[in-house]
């Protein structure tokens, strides 16, 4: 750029076309790995392209990825839930007490997302309420809410859930679609609108990238923070509904882990772990990736440290090559 | 696109007729334990590939998660499903939990049994426990008698007074005491699985009774802390520790002479059943109450009502091969 051109200057709206902006997204990279990994796949194994053993392999992924979408949200707006996975074990818990007292169907699901609202809304009052940093406070709550079912479960398991209560894991709406799948696709397209074309989602977006800003601006920042962990929490209400089902089964082990499972999806989908950017459909081929990772290797009976080496290796790799690939340009620019 | 995709299915079919003609015969065992990089289940692999190599037409998958939990075994259990292996036999990280991956498995044809952790009754064909309470319970007095042709007073180091496996097995061994001349069974002390606990009651039986001549501990803490008391008591020779104790912490003490023998499952031997049990059903035995299942060099294994058998007596470890399977478990 010099100065000499001074005569009419073209000011475009957008920094590149839109063309150019997807062509170079982190999506596009997604995708282009997302297809490679399923080529890779089909041509290692002959079993990959069935599609019953597709379907059984999202089973891999869908409970983690509906709780992604909402971590997703929190995390562009600045925040972390690390309690996810132990409200998956509460709410567990509180179904399969339920159970016990013969209580049916209907009432174990209220049951499972009741509890999750309730431990979101315990960390969303202690976050905006409080004005805790949310990384200590879920930290805490992930202890508390696990602690909780491990004294009421100790070593003992809840079993014997009603046999309709199998469906939300094991049942399929129509052919290879298990509920859970459809429940995914259903969830991926309410996160999009949400996020990408409400002015909810739009005050997200402003939150992580300038708090303050966003509060000048006439955004209810705790408010909104507040819908956030209620969401996430409903979230892992809904996703432990789903995994008891799938086990029919309680114990306090259960979902061990699953948080950082969670974050590494997000994180991998493209959402920057400081806040401010990232996408719903990103975060979809992100869960698509890491599911077929995880199926591929299984078919190939590759040890399953193999997979979180690899997974490692990905999430530095995406992460980086953007990165590199920017210093590279400008080097070649000047 | 359209010719693209055609391509890919021809090739997967393709793939996939050379990958059947190539394992035609080859039958496909999985043994799926409750994490990998555990001494006990590389030991019981070792076991499962010496089987397969005496069958000839089996490839053992030995597989499981990075982490003993339900949700990576179901997940292992699906790939496996996918693959279409012939059995599944599983070390379960949950009882309840992995039923219903386990159902899909059998009903798609699959031949399920599970070892050593076992999997409740509707998720397998059968369940193979490493020994059973009697044969623990005549193991353990039987150690100690083998070492006093003339008898003696023996006392029994326990657990908690409440520990159903003790209480399970010492009560079949008094069903057997006879059985053993002269073996006189003093009394029973309990260490509560503490290492401290358990050296204090063993120095108090030492001091109460001074023609004691072995002790009976079958429990893991116990049998190294009474070990160990008997060594500091200087009474190695005349107190003999027998019991049910794990190589790697007894190696020491039955090269010291406080232990002669002691007993355990092994796992070689476990993995070698496991996989022999799998290769008869998918051959076409049948798992009922009352079966009797071969296992090869292990012979047979007769199932109860609820389809468990016991695989034998437990395994007898001396200064002979303690060092061997220390380096295991």
């Amino acid at each position: 750029m010099t100065d000499a051109h001074l005569s009419p200057r073209h000011i475009p709206d957008r920094l590149q076309g839109r063309g150019a902006r997807i062509l170079k997204s982190w999506e596009s990279l997604l995708l282009v790995v997302a297809i490679a990994i399923f080529l890779g796949n089909s041509l290692a194994s002959p079993y990959f392209l069935d599609p019953w053993n597709l379907s059984d392999a999202t089973f891999n992924f869908t409970e983690k990825a509906m709780i992604a979408f909402a971590m997703a949200l929190v995390i562009i707006s600045g925040e972390i839930d690390l309690s996810v996975a132990s409200i998956i074990a509460l709410a567990s818990t509180a179904m399969g007490y339920a159970v016990q007292l013969g209580v049916d169907t209907p009432a174990l699901v209220a049951i499972g997302l009741g509890v999750g609202l309730i431990c979101g809304m315990v960390n969303g009052l202690l976050i905006t309420g409080l004005g805790l940093p949310s990384i200590v406070v879920t930290i805490g709550t992930m202890s508390l809410f696990r602690g909780l079912s491990f004294i009421v479960l100790g070593d003992q398991a809840f079993t014997g859930y009603p046999k309709s209560f199998a469906w939300f894991g094991q049942g399929y709406v129509w052919w290879v679609f298990s509920f859970e799948f459809t429940l995914f696709v259903l969830l991926a397209v309410v996160y999009g609108v949400l996020l990408h074309k409400t002015n909810f989602g739009r005050a997200v977006y402003a939150i992580g990238n300038n708090q303050t800003a966003a509060l000048f601006s006439g955004v209810r920042v705790a408010r909104v923070k507040f819908i956030l962990f209620l969401l996430t929490g409903l979230m892992a209400g809904l996703a432990s509904i789903c995994l008891t089902s799938r086990l029919g089964s309680t114990r306090p082990s259960i979902a061990l882990g699953w948080e950082l499972e969670v974050v590494t999806m997000v994180v991998l989908g493209g959402v920057n772990i400081l806040g401010g950017s990232g996408t719903i459909p990103g975060v979809v081929l992100a869960a698509l990736i890491m599911g077929m990772v995880t199926f591929g290797f299984g078919l190939l009976n590759v040890p399953g440290i193999v997979m979180s080496i690899f997974i490692g290796l990905l999430l530095i790799s995406v992460i980086a090559l953007p990165i590199l690939w920017q210093r590279a340009r400008r080097r070649l620019a000047h | 696109m359209k010719i693209m995709k055609s391509l890919m299915v021809t090739a997967a079919v393709a793939m996939a007729l050379m990958a059947n003609a190539a394992h035609a015969e080859n039958k496909k065992i999985a043994l799926v334990v409750k994490a990998l990089g555990i001494g006990f289940f590389e030991a019981a692999n070792k076991g499962a590939q010496e089987a397969a190599k005496e069958l000839g037409d089996v490839e053992v998958i030995y597989t499981g998660p990075t982490s003993t939990t339900a949700e990576g075994q179901i997940e292992v259990i699906n790939s496996l499903i996918a693959q279409k292996v012939d059995a599944i036999a599983v070390s379960a990280n949950d009882t309840d939990a992995l039923v219903p991956a386990l159902k899909k498995a059998m009903d798609r044809g699959i031949k399920v049994i599970s070892w050593d952790s076992g999997v409740a009754k509707e998720g397998r064909l059968m369940h193979l426990n490493p020994s059973s309470s009697p044969l623990i319970g005549n193991m353990i007095i039987k150690l100690a008698a083998d070492n006093l042709p003339e008898g003696g007073d023996v006392a029994v180091l326990s657990a908690s007074a409440t520990a159903t496996n003790q209480n399970t097995w010492i009560a079949e061994m008094k069903k057997v005491q006879g059985n053993y001349k002269g073996i006189n069974v003093v009394t029973t002390v309990y260490g509560d699985d503490l290492a401290d606990k358990s050296y204090r009651e063993t120095q108090g039986l030492i001091q109460s009774y001074p023609n004691l001549k072995a002790i009976i501990a079958p429990t893991s803490v116990g049998i190294v802390a009474a070990a160990q008391a008997v060594t500091d008591a200087g009474k190695i020779g005349q107190i003999n520790v027998t019991g049910l104790g794990l190589p790697s912490e007894m190696a020491g003490h039955v090269k010291s002479g406080a232990s002669k023998s002691f007993a355990i499952w092994n796992p070689i031997d476990l993995g070698y059943s496991a996989t022999m049990i799998a290769y008869g059903l998918v051959n076409g035995a049948e798992a009922k109450p009352g079966a009797e299942l071969k296992m090869g060099r292990m012979g047979t294994v007769k199932l109860d009502d609820n389809n468990e058998g016991a695989m034998a007596d437990p395994f007898v470890y001396d200064a002979s091969n303690v060092e061997e399977f220390a380096k295991i478990f």
